[in-house]
């Protein structure tokens, strides 16, 4: 594991089933009557939030509470940061605090690459959202909801997910959530599959570890998972696609379409779900849905990274470019009593 | 004035020579030893002499595209600051474009920057007046009243912004024909690089940037050289970037349009790789392209397709740098890194020799711009307007050490060939060692 | 932890630890009157084999089966920032949870303590057992904190400069207790 979690490109095959496993075992801790750890006691996480995003917001603060962390939720708006502070000066006056790990979502794709490797700050940065570009913990969570299902909450334990085809569907061209799948998706070995009208697909596309189709029918039957991404109804103004009816006829997932799909296929969506739109409400409403779960294994998930982020002995920092690079989690325990 | 003596140059990187010069102009060259200076003929006495020592003389060099930021943004450049950083990178003239604030679209504007260049003595200044009224690209600006002006413009640019309405870039291109204007267009089509960050390409794909296509470039380009043809007039392409840019100019001169082109040496070295660090230095416009881009700008400028070398030298204070990629501005400092570059990428790997550079960076750019007086020959009776070049230097960029208020560079701690160490404006020293005068 | 076991000796051979979980299961049913309300929980990696092996011994003396499960201390330790992150285990509470239950931990070794404090902090955000016991195969000493053992398999008097390893069956291939002396291993600390 990195200081940092940036982007899904940076985790390895083992990095990342690492996080799922330790997932599974934080998400056991929901079930218990007390839904709190103690591993985080005594450190400071600031959710700095640039983008309103109430959904990642608080599955965060969720995730940081369970493991006894202490929150400062710091919202762009209303703050100095809306009267021209600058990231920097934003970032260097939360160090200042005393900050252990700052979860940063950002409308500009990079902010919080900039933010981890400019030198402004030591925290660790957690990557909650920034502009097109990434969203790791969506992906991870993904990845989660998928091993469970598609290869189960135990079975699953230590493995990833080869050979599982997925496919997503919809706007990826202003999608972080669709590169962040295609790069975890395919560390973990799956087959992934984006399906979605040319104007909605970016130029460069084809350096991307996954295929490419303009036709979702066609892909229906080949896939163990259908992710469905949000499509804005602003899109059409900017001429990505006629209109909303036809959007919904050619890439929306209705029951028909669903039936086309393969048995224990299941439907994915990272939410917040277009109805009517992308998906219809017969479709999202069904046992084959995953968003619900999404949400709650989104808890799970976070709390993984921020243990292995944060649960050991601080990585050195401001050392040569190999020492980001903290051990991964050790597998030895005896001789420690 | 003071006779120098430069001993053992390699003029145009030709074989050693000795020139003389007294007063503001060439008196004499000569073969290395063919002259005994300190004899009564050409009397150099109490000259002083600058051993060359194998170092390389050029013609002053000429940068038809430089911001100097003043009036307005004295914060990242001034005219001042901006010659002296001309100065040290060997350059005796330079044209500063018009998006100051106020725009340099009237003769008021352009006569205090053409006048504070000639108090401050480190480089001509030649001020480009704006196209269009503000760089809105709805209005022309007085043209003819700048033209005649103490400034004497003869290059217009909207640099910054592309004057993109057809009938108003047509109506410029026949007005200026009236006094050998020339038109520099900024080639980006608006509507194409809306909210663009960078190259649209495979890193702009991953990295979720705003794509910058190449067509938005070219289809200016391919629609401008067709109105400069239609209206028999001349214009000139700003910091060409792509291959495909190359391919339309190349086309336009077979078929003799009178079209000429410029590559910035950041556009000769640098790709949109180099973005993946989304550190804003290389943040740019028009954005660093691809390794295929690069080839074909460099053949380009070898085989003459482009025709010179401008730095679109774009000073910008260091807190619109240290932010993050969207919220950074454009462009970056090339005056006193420019020869370096152009030896790494275009001598050094043989593209181009010594006459070649002159050629590029000082004789076409003051003959597209009409600077009188640069980018002329190294002969007696030619205005001594010399760079000396230690093209066997090698050395690390250190933006502390620029003359130029800003350190936008590119190429910090890179290790690059190349440093002037004279600079003479009309006989007088600009630059000394290294140091400026 | 970079330990080199090539000339540890052991102390306890596979025939010495069986016999030492048959007598301490004996002890179980006499101390818990029966054993009817016993919780098995291994800490793991081995102590949750030693546990399922008390549990099948509890199970031939009683007829009846006991509950077992695992608690995994990961992220109740005290020594959490010492160390780069650490894998989580399974914890895994048997279905009738721990309430009013005689808990018994059961761990391969007894030394500072701080592992059996940390499970005691992770069994009180589980539940509240009416009372809490520890069994262990081996106690070395050098105990940190006021904890003592309930059922001891072995009183083994070490020195600190001393390594005591468990093997086990299940994990290792062979059932073992080895001592040996540590060796000056950079960054291995116990």
């Amino acid at each position: 594991m990195q200081r940092h979690l940036i982007s899904a490109a940076d985790l390895t095959r083992d990095d990342a089933v690492l996080i799922l496993d330790t997932a599974e075992e934080m998400a056991r801790v929901a079930d218990r009557p007390i839904k709190k750890l103690p591993t985080l006691r005594g450190r400071t996480v600031v959710n700095l939030f640039f983008e309103d995003s109430t959904r990642t917001r608080i599955s965060f603060e969720a995730a940081e509470k369970r493991l006894s962390a202490d929150v400062i939720n710091f919202s762009a708006k209303g703050s100095s940061v809306s009267k021209g502070e600058s990231l920097k000066d934003t970032a260097q006056t939360l160090e200042a605090m005393g900050v252990d790990a700052v979860v940063i979502r950002h409308g500009a794709s990079g902010a919080p690459y900039r933010l981890a490797n400019s030198g402004w700050i030591d925290a660790a940065v957690i990557n909650a959202g920034d502009g097109t570009h990434q969203h790791p913990t969506q992906a991870l969570l993904d990845a989660f909801t998928m091993r469970r299902r598609l290869v189960g909450r135990d079975a699953g334990l230590g493995r990833d997910l080869a050979g599982k085809r997925i496919t997503i569907v919809g706007d990826v061209l202003h999608s972080r959530v669709a590169r962040s799948n295609v790069d975890l998706l395919h560390t973990l070995g799956a087959e992934v599959t984006l399906v979605a009208p040319p104007t909605l697909l970016p130029v460069g596309i084809e350096s991307w570890p996954c295929e490419v189709s303009y036709d979702l029918d066609s892909t229906l039957p080949k896939s163990d998972a259908v992710m469905m991404l949000r499509v804005q109804r602003e899109r059409m103004n900017a001429a990505f696609f006629p209109t909303e009816r036809e959007y919904s006829r050619r890439y929306g997932l209705d029951a028909d379409r669903m039936a086309k799909m393969p048995e224990n296929a299941i439907v994915m969506h990272p939410g917040p779900m277009v109805r009517g739109m992308e998906i219809t409400a017969e479709v999202a409403d069904s046992d084959r849905c995953t968003a619900v779960e999404q949400v709650a294994n989104g808890v799970s998930i976070r709390m993984a990274v921020l243990y292995l982020l944060l649960g050991g002995a601080v990585a050195e920092t401001k050392a040569a470019p190999d020492a980001n690079h903290a051990p991964a989690a050790t597998q030895t325990r005896t001789e420690e009593k | 004035m003071s006779k120098i003596l430069i001993r053992g140059a390699k003029v145009l990187g030709g074989e050693p020579q000795d020139v003389l010069i007294d007063g503001e102009t060439i008196a004499a060259t000569a073969r290395q030893g063919e002259i005994d200076w300190s004899g009564a003929g050409l009397s150099a006495e109490g000259a002083e002499v600058v051993e060359a020592d194998g170092k390389v003389l050029l013609p002053g060099l000429v940068d038809l595209h430089t911001h100097l930021r003043e009036p307005g943004r004295e914060d990242s450049e001034t005219v001042l600051t901006g010659t002296r950083a001309a100065a040290s990178g060997g350059y005796t003239a330079v044209f500063a474009m018009a998006n100051t604030f106020p725009v340099a679209d009237t003769a008021g504007v352009v006569e205090q920057v053409w006048r504070l260049g000639r108090e401050h003595g480190y480089c001509d200044v030649q001020p480009i007046g704006a196209v269009t009224v503000g760089l809105e690209g709805r209005k022309l600006a007085e043209l003819g009243a700048m033209h005649e002006s103490a400034a004497g413009v003869t290059v217009f640019s909207d640099d910054g912004k592309c004057v993109d309405d057809a009938v108003i870039m047509r109506r410029a291109l026949e007005y200026v024909k009236a006094f050998g204007g020339v038109v520099a267009q900024h080639a980006q089509e608006p509507r194409l690089t809306e909210g663009a960050q960078m190259n649209e390409g495979v890193v702009s794909a991953e990295l979720g940037l705003g794509g910058w296509p190449a067509v938005a470039e070219e289809s200016i380009i391919a629609r401008d050289v067709l109105l400069a043809e239609h209206v028999g007039s001349r214009v000139h392409i700003c910091h060409l970037s792509t291959a495909g840019s190359v391919e339309i100019v190349r086309w336009a001169k077979s078929r003799g349009i009178d079209v000429t082109a410029e590559v910035t040496p950041h556009h000769l070295l640098l790709t949109d790789e180099l973005v993946r660090t989304y550190n804003p230095v290389y943040k740019v416009n028009p954005p660093l392209r691809t390794e295929r881009d690069v080839r074909a700008l460099r053949e380009a400028l070898a085989d003459g397709t482009i025709d010179i070398v401008a730095t679109d030298h774009a000073p910008h204070p260091h807190e619109d740098k240290d932010c993050e990629w969207a919220a950074a501005a454009m462009g970056m400092v090339g005056l006193e890194t420019a020869l370096s570059v152009v030896q790494a990428t275009m001598v050094d790997t043989g593209l181009l020799d010594w006459s070649g550079v002159a050629d590029r960076m000082s004789i076409q750019p003051a003959k597209i711009g009409r600077a009188t007086g640069h980018g002329r020959p190294v002969s007696a009776g030619e205005p001594a307007n010399l760079t000396l070049v230690d093209t066997a230097y090698r050395g690390f960029v250190d933006p502390a050490g620029f003359a130029s208020r800003s350190r936008n560079t590119p190429y910090e701690g890179r290790e690059l060939p190349g440093r002037v160490t004279h600079t003479w404006l009309r006989g007088k020293a600009t630059l000394v060692d290294g140091k400026l005068a | 932890m970079d330990m080199q076991y090539s000339d540890a000796r052991p102390v306890l051979e596979g025939p010495d630890i069986a016999r030492v979980l048959t007598r301490i299961a004996h002890e179980i049913v006499e101390r818990a009157r029966g054993a009817d309300d016993v919780v098995l929980l291994g800490i793991p990696t081995r102590g949750v084999f030693l546990a399922r092996r008390l549990a099948a011994k509890l199970e031939q003396i009683t007829g009846r089966s006991v509950p077992v499960g695992s608690l995994d201390i990961t992220m109740y330790r005290d020594d959490l920032r010492m160390q780069p992150p650490r894998a989580l285990a399974r914890t895994e509470i048997p279905g009738d949870g721990v309430d009013g239950r005689l808990v018994v931990l059961v761990d391969d070794v007894l030394f500072s303590g701080r592992t059996i404090r940390a499970a005691l902090d992770a069994l009180n955000d589980i539940g509240r057992p009416r009372a809490v016991q520890l069994a262990v195969l081996v106690d070395r000493g050098h105990r940190e904190l006021p904890i003592r053992a309930d059922y001891v398999g072995k009183n083994l008097p070490t020195s600190l400069r001393e390594t005591v390893k468990v093997q086990l069956a299940e994990e290792d291939g062979r059932d073992t207790v080895l001592l040996g002396v540590k060796q000056a291993a950079p960054g291995a600390q116990q």
